[in-house]
């Protein structure tokens, strides 16, 4: 291979964060493929524009999705990146790994593909960035061997994914790791075989700092919270007393509905369990002596998604409190699923992510669609205007005849 | 033959013995020092997880080289997070500073933890991406190296989350980031009739365009577009690859600030946008470290301890932090798509 000069890229091998460029010149030893994306990209610099088409179809038998077709504008002035694909592979949840598995994927990819790969896609797959169209089918069947599976693209359900959650985390309030795996199991037909509007996600949040930031990036947000009063180690409190942590100013007064209060003579912090909303600032703050309460689960929240087309919506509310245990195999989550996207099925335009659907028909006709009853918790505050749309059976039960009787 | 869905590989095979031992079981965590985090268990078990920034696209050779420190001093047992960070689990404390030296000397980036800035989540841009209105793996490099003092220390007011989005597609999902970096085209797509005739199904193009600046012209088998309904969103071009958007002149990043998805303290949040448009001066926007290193700058001045950007911004105001950050204010800052009116002053209190 001639060695091509790269002056603009080769300034962003310089400063102190690693860099891309020196990833993709380090594939390009060994992938003609990956040298020639070099020169795609110093094109790019100089010339301040994209040189990728539109995708064409391409993927494996049996799927629908899991491959993202990619090629460049000019095939003729960059041969090997005429056809540069993209692979989606379903991660292990909480992106845990053993260098084993880890170099298991290394090889495959290094006799297939162009050795270049995200870890990870914004969605959570393992993206492996760049082959040849006849080398798919052989990409995927030795990964199915080692015992991965295509992740999602298209109109689909898209891969689900969660944060650390029990491995790693003391604010868990639900196996989020199992959840993950359970789930994306669940529905690897929906994840695998597109059939519906548009994309749908789901992210799995062990508790409300939210970490995998499912209330923007998720359809489906599943966010661990508990029902009962958070648990306080007096003894603890203490010792963040004595370590000169200002207890007042850090935790008590940042505490948005001010149900906290710290007795500076005692030493001793006293919640009113039925002010706090659980948004995790004490915690996080203190978190060898704050922990939630006992009876842990989830809020399910529904919508969330960016800008295109409507506008970003972050999810909001429709079920307040969901047990989320394992033993049940998550079935109620399940079940709630099913309901949302047969209705989103049945009602939604092309392209249009459930939370515009929703948006667009109205919650009410949503909340009655998937059978959940309203309750306050789902709003901020109730509607400032009039227009109710009654039907018959409001009408009937609530009407008044002239006589003043009940109807 | 392959085994059809068979998903994902069992997330307990990939898990250290240390997590499979005190699994669920964790009481508090601590940060030692920037980048290394120090859980503890019930059981009084202690695991060290070393926090190391990636560049998100890597190579194979990357990998492998991760593995070999994985195998040294973590029993060959790491994860990656969230936001695209390795993590090295150690579960013996005496590995804990030889790790870190070798990490040192290896040249990778220890930190993104607590109060600092964590990597910055991204898209493909140029590298991959067919819509892109800017790079994002450059930007990215360009900001990290500016900012890499707040990246391996802990000494900003909160924690600071950054994203990116090459397009409005926005994979990166920016739109609740502390600060968001969006690249935004500025000038209607260019009809290609010839491209359109040959295979766009015209309703559904019709049917993308959020404000209806798209209408069929059967006469000519193609579309019309009504330039001053445009926003240059680019959803026309993800249809059909007749409507091309880019712009070389015109294409740029857009900054918005103030948004988060925690709960903590105060509700998730959108961005703002504080900046309609820098260019595109690759290879390392200087434009856009500048604006971005002036923002954190001021917030650094002027925040109390504890504050995110968009909760600082709020307790002093909009009207106030434009002011202070000698940023113009100008029309294209005040929102005139679907929902902008819950952003206008209902009311006659407010600042100078």
């Amino acid at each position: 291979m001639t060695e091509k000069k790269t002056p603009l890229l080769d300034e962003l091998e310089t400063g102190k964060w690693p860099s891309f460029v020196t990833e993709i010149k380090r594939a390009a030893v060994k992938s003609e493929a990956a040298g020639e994306l070099l020169q795609v990209l110093e094109r790019s610099y100089a010339e301040r524009r994209g040189h990728w088409k539109h995708g064409g179809i391409v993927g494996v038998r049996g799927y629908g999705g899991g491959v993202i077709g990619r090629y460049v504008d000019e095939p003729q002035t960059y041969p090997h990146v005429a056809e540069f694909h993209t692979i989606r592979l379903l991660q292990p949840s909480g992106w845990f790994y053993n260098t084993k598995t880890l170099r298991t994927v290394c090889d495959i990819w290094e006799k297939h593909g162009s050795g270049l790969t995200n870890m990870h896609g914004s969605t959570g797959d393992i993206i492996l960035l760049g082959c040849k169209t006849d080398q798919i089918q052989p990409i995927f069947d030795e990964f199915s061997e080692a015992g991965f599976d295509l992740g999602g693209s298209g109109s689909c359900l898209r891969t689900p994914n969660c944060c650390v959650g029990p491995g790693r985390c003391e604010h868990a309030c639900y196996d989020t790791l199992e959840a993950c795996y359970n789930v994306t199991n669940e529905f690897m037909d929906e994840l695998h075989r597109p059939m519906w509007p548009y994309k749908s996600k789901i992210k799995f949040s062990g508790c409300a700092n939210d970490c995998t930031s499912s209330i923007a990036r998720s359809d489906c947000s599943v966010i661990g919270t508990w029902r009962d009063t958070l648990r306080i180690d007096q003894d603890a409190v203490k010792e963040y007393v004595a370590n000169k942590f200002d207890i007042q100013e850090m935790v008590c007064d940042k505490c948005p509905t001010k149900c906290l209060s710290f007795n500076a003579e005692t030493q001793e912090l006293s919640v009113v369990g039925e002010d706090c909303t659980r948004c995790m600032h004490c915690i996080n703050m203190m978190p060898k002596a704050i922990r939630a309460g006992k009876e842990k689960g989830a809020t399910i929240l529904i919508g969330g998604k960016s800008t295109i087309v409507q506008s970003a919506f972050m999810s909001w509310v429709i079920v307040p409190f969901m047990k989320m245990e394992t033993e049940d195999d998550f079935e109620p989550f399940k079940d709630l699923m099913r309901r949302i996207w047969e209705w989103w099925d049945e009602h939604g335009k092309s392209r249009e992510r459930i939370g515009e659907t929703i948006y667009r028909l109205g919650m009410t006709k949503f909340l009655q669609g998937i059978e959940v009853e309203p309750v306050p918790q789902m709003v901020f505050r109730p509607r400032a205007n009039p227009y109710v749309f009654w039907n018959q059976d409001d009408l009937d039960r609530s009407g008044t005849a002239l006589d003043g009787s009940k109807l | 033959m392959a085994v059809l869905d068979q998903g994902p590989p069992h997330y307990k095979k990939m898990l250290p013995p240390i997590v499979q031992e005190n699994y669920g079981q964790w009481k508090y965590h601590e940060i030692p020092s920037p980048g290394v985090l120090k859980h503890v268990a019930e059981s009084g078990a202690t695991l060290y997880s070393v926090r190391v920034g990636t560049p998100r696209l890597v190579s194979i050779d990357f990998i492998r080289d991760v593995c070999v420190i994985a195998d040294e001093y973590c029993d060959g047992f790491l994860r990656w997070t969230t936001r695209n960070n390795i993590e090295f689990l150690v579960s013996d404390e005496a590995k804990l500073n030889p790790l870190l030296e070798k990490l040192e000397a290896e040249g990778l980036s220890v930190g993104g933890t607590g109060r600092s800035i964590s990597n910055i989540v991204h898209t493909q841009g140029w590298v991959h991406c067919h819509t892109p209105a800017t790079d994002a793996s450059g930007v990215v490099k360009a900001v990290m190296d500016d900012l890499y003092e707040y990246f391996n220390t802990m000494k900003l007011p909160a924690k600071l989350k950054m994203g990116l989005a090459c397009c409005l597609n926005m994979c990166g999902a920016a739109h609740c980031s502390d600060i968001a970096i969006v690249g935004v085209h500025r000038t209607p797509p260019r009809i290609n009739h010839d491209v359109i005739r040959k295979g766009t199904e015209i309703p559904s193009l019709v049917a993308s365009c959020p404000t209806g600046a798209i209408r069929p012209d059967p006469k000519n088998k193609s579309v019309i577009v009504n330039e001053d309904k445009c926003m240059y969103c680019g959803n026309c071009y993800t249809m059909s690859p007749g409507m091309e958007i880019y712009d070389p002149k015109n294409d740029g990043i857009a900054i918005l600030i103030g948004g988060k998805t925690s709960n903590a303290r105060s509700a998730p949040s959108f961005s703002r946008m504080v900046i309609p448009f820098l260019p595109n001066t690759a290879p390392r926007w200087p434009e856009t470290t500048e604006a971005i290193r002036k923002i954190i700058e001021l917030w650094i001045a002027n925040a109390r301890k504890g504050e995110r950007v968009g909760e600082w911004v709020e307790r002093i105001g909009w009207e106030k932090f434009f002011s202070l950050a000698e940023l113009p204010f100008s029309d294209m800052l005040i929102d005139d798509y679907i929902f902008s009116r819950e952003t206008f002053r209902t009311s006659a209190s407010f600042k100078y």
